[in-house]
């Protein structure tokens, strides 16, 4: 299947792939138009700054179907709604074990980066965030059906953000 | 997502040349636009801020993140800001181009810039008596030092008025004075945006936009208005002369030399050593059959206008031109050159000449160019461009068929003339409703916009509804090319427009200058204004820049706006990132300054908002419907 795989170390923190994102998922998919529509168009992806780290990064949580981090969860800190399949993170049982980032197809290569840095509780905080952000909004990437490259992906200027082809387990 | 060849152009020249380039693997400025997408959205929105270390800042314009910099402006303060620099740009680029003008003519009258002399004596004497410079019993020469001399003054006045505005209808001179805008000093103004824009001086979006305004007018009836007349009386004001336009106006067997760029000092010069006998014959000994001047973008109009010069073609052609393989020199002064041609023209034989002490480009030659030997420094040009002809490689060699007649020329003074020496005449036929109105088309070509396609069809549409165009820079190339800027285009004309054009044996479309020379149109509507005792904004007419992408063309905006006159953009200018400075230029406006913009890509739908203008402005005037 494919997915978005963030390239942290590419991010220049220009925040087009917000921007794309809203545009997207607006009414009228136009730039122009779109900043004028009520309600406001909702992003997706966050950019988000990893002080430890002094990267910016784009997160989304795509709330997969199969949600591999909620099948790997060992405390059930995260979950997933049968009905929506949206992925919720309850941050009072999380042990910060960070098994669900190793399996998250997006953000397996930041978690590398953050293993070879060495300095990974902000960040992991930050996608975490994301998670009960996006629920609490009621929305989540969809990767932006219908079009041949997600909005971010193509709006992208560094190819931060690239889809992957992800090989089946 | 490429675009096919068709998309990119309506110029059958145009296709065969990108056609050229896809072959030889060159890229042109269609496929760096499409490595650019998508662009940038705060940029596009004009909400991004940096004039300050602090930053860069943006806003969200979402709402979800940052809705003010760090320094606390929102997103009205930050669009006003970049706009306001835009016009500055604009405005500097137009005016520095008259100072240079005016200090050839200045060198000209001391006898320091022998090669130039007085070519309109009529002009320059109703330019001195304008001025106030009594002429009696002093030299032609000395009065051109006086007059150059109260122009200079113009650029470093403090406190105005520049003398130029006084040409502009009373009522709305007063107008100016009540909004507090009257421009005080071409310089002055120029340097008060930058003052304004630095961090923590103006921080109020109206305030700022005000002050754009008035630098604008400080350009349309300053900077751009003195360029206009001093290269009149330098090189002949315009009368109608036909010519040719298009890149089949390049010879297979000649020498070409392009002269691109906006000033004609130079290019006045280049013409002239192109007939030399001397150099004449060294391109016969070259094996070439004479020498071929051609222009692009305003230095082509400017030489167009005055000798009818042929034109290769207009901004987004350049490259093409190139491309052609038979250019032997391009020759590029300031403005609207491509820093791409060094790296094209290296493909080529073609010798990439920049001449401006203010501009260079990478790989070019410099042969720097100054009035007091002007015409030695031409010859030079033709001489390295004759002495590269048996360089050029045949089989790289392919110039487009496509190229068209065309009239050109026509000024104040000429359109006047062929009015039979009065505006009545046309202000006739507009209260007879034979002409609706007037509508001023202008401006670059942008590569967001296929080419040619939003200029021919706005301008087609507006004759089409008896509506007479004036126009300007490259959307003059591109009716050019069209065959708009010909007598027998008023068969294309509503019935009205089309008699008045044949009895008075003139095109539908009339081909005013270069982008400076939009100071005639301001001249032209004046004229009209006055002789109906209303102001400019009273007059059906609308103007439209439908393939706009300069900063120049935003100074034009604010002055074309601040004069009167309705305008319809065609490309989205980066102010949509605030509601407060859209709506104030889009609405606010027309109750300040009695004319606002409009922003419609849709050539048709563009035509359609000139229309509705014209028409209501008609009814306000108590004219007859036209039928």
């Amino acid at each position: 299947m494919k997915d978005i795989v963030i390239r942290p170390e590419r991010c220049l923190g220009c925040r087009s792939c917000e921007i794309a994102c809203a545009v997207a998922h607006s009414e009228s998919k136009n730039l122009f138009s779109a900043i004028g529509e009520k309600p406001a168009p909702k992003k997706r992806i966050n950019l988000e700054y990893v002080p430890d780290l002094e990267i910016s990064l784009p997160i989304t949580c795509r709330h997969c179907e199969d949600a591999p981090c909620v099948s790997v969860c060992p405390t059930k800190a995260l979950c997933q709604d049968e009905t929506t399949s949206t992925v919720s993170y309850t941050p009072e049982r999380c042990v910060n074990c960070w098994t669900c980032s190793t399996v998250c197809p997006r953000f397996i290569s930041l978690y590398q980066m953050i293993l070879v840095m060495g300095c990974w509780t902000s960040s992991m905080v930050s996608n975490r965030g994301i998670i009960s952000r996006q629920i609490k909004a009621g929305i989540k990437c969809d990767l932006c059906e219908g079009r041949d490259q997600p909005a971010c992906v193509e709006a992208c200027p560094t190819h931060a953000l690239t889809l992957f082809e992800r090989e089946e387990d | 997502m490429k675009q096919e060849i068709y998309e990119k152009s309506i110029d059958p020249a145009t296709r065969t040349m990108l056609q050229k380039a896809e072959e030889e693997g060159i890229d042109t400025a269609w496929e760096r636009y499409e490595k650019q997408l998508p662009q940038c959205s705060f940029g596009q929105l004009g909400v991004c801020c940096r004039n300050c270390n602090m930053g860069p800042c943006r806003i969200d314009p979402f709402g979800e993140e940052a809705d003010r910099g760090i320094c606390g402006a929102t997103a009205d303060i930050i669009v006003a800001r970049n706009l306001l620099r835009s016009i500055a740009a604009g405005a500097a680029a137009h005016s520095d181009h008259a100072r240079d003008a005016v200090l050839a003519f200045k060198k000209m009258s001391e006898g320091e810039a022998v090669s130039y002399r007085i070519k309109d004596t009529a002009k320059l004497l109703s330019l001195a008596s304008e001025y106030g410079i009594s002429c009696e019993g002093e030299s032609l020469e000395e009065v051109a030092t006086r007059l150059a001399d109260i122009l200079l003054l113009e650029f470093g006045k403090q406190e105005g008025p520049i003398l130029c505005t006084r040409r502009a209808p009373e009522i709305r001179l007063k107008l100016w004075a009540e909004l507090g805008i009257e421009p005080r000093g071409i310089d002055r103004e120029i340097v008060e945006c930058m003052h304004r824009t630095h961090m923590g001086v103006d921080n109020n979006a109206v305030h700022i936009l005000l002050q754009g305004l008035r630098t604008g007018l400080s350009d349309g009836w300053g900077g751009s208005m003195i360029a206009t007349d001093i290269q009149d009386i330098l090189f002949g004001t315009p009368q109608p002369r036909r010519s040719t336009v298009n890149l089949g106006v390049l010879s297979m067997d000649k020498v070409n030399v392009i002269v691109h760029g906006h000033e004609p000092v130079l290019s006045e010069m280049i013409v002239e050593a192109a007939e030399d006998p001397e150099l004449l014959e060294l391109a016969q000994e070259k094996g070439a059959a004479g020498i071929n001047v051609a222009g692009i973008c305003c230095t082509g109009n400017e030489t167009l206008m005055r000798h009818g010069t042929p034109i290769a073609g207009n901004f987004l052609q350049q490259e093409l031109a190139v491309i052609t393989g038979a250019v032997e020199a391009m020759v590029v002064d300031v403005q609207c050159v491509m820093p791409s041609l060094g790296e094209l023209t290296g493909c080529y034989h073609t010798k990439f000449i920049s001449t401006s002490p203010k501009a260079d480009f990478p790989n070019t030659l410099r042969m720097e160019f100054h009035e007091d030997r002007a015409y030695e420094t031409a010859k030079e040009i033709i001489r390295t461009a004759v002495e590269n002809f048996p360089n050029r490689v045949p089989e790289k060699v392919a110039i487009p068929e496509a190229k068209q007649e065309c009239i050109v020329g026509f000024s104040v003074e000429a359109i006047l003339n062929a009015l039979g020496g009065s505006p009545d005449p046309l202000i006739e036929a507009i209260k007879s409703g034979a002409v609706r109105g007037i509508g001023a088309v202008v401006g670059c070509n942008n590569i967001k916009v296929k080419h040619n396609d939003s200029h021919v069809n706005l301008v087609r549409e507006l004759i089409k509804n008896n509506v007479l165009v004036v126009t300007t820079g490259c959307n003059a190339i591109a009716c050019a090319e069209a065959g708009l800027l010909l007598p027998e285009a008023s068969e294309l004309a509503g019935e009205g427009l089309k008699a008045v054009c044949k009895a008075l044996g003139v095109p539908p479309v009339l081909h005013m200058g270069s982008c400076v020379d939009i100071s005639r149109i301001l001249v032209l509507s004046s004229a009209l204004a006055n002789r109906l005792g209303v102001d400019i904004s009273d007059l059906p007419a609308a103007g439209a820049a439908p393939e706009w992408m300069s900063e120049k063309a935003v100074s034009i905006g604010a002055y074309v706006v601040s004069s009167g006159v309705f305008t319809v953009l065609g490309t989205v200018p980066a102010v949509l990132g605030s509601q407060a400075v859209t709506s104030l230029l889009t609405e606010g406006l027309n109750d300040v300054i009695g004319a606002s913009f409009a922003v419609e890509s849709d050539p048709f739908k563009a035509a359609d908002l000139m229309l509705k203008h014209i028409d209501g402005k008609r009814k306000a005037l108590g004219l007859t419907s036209e039928r």
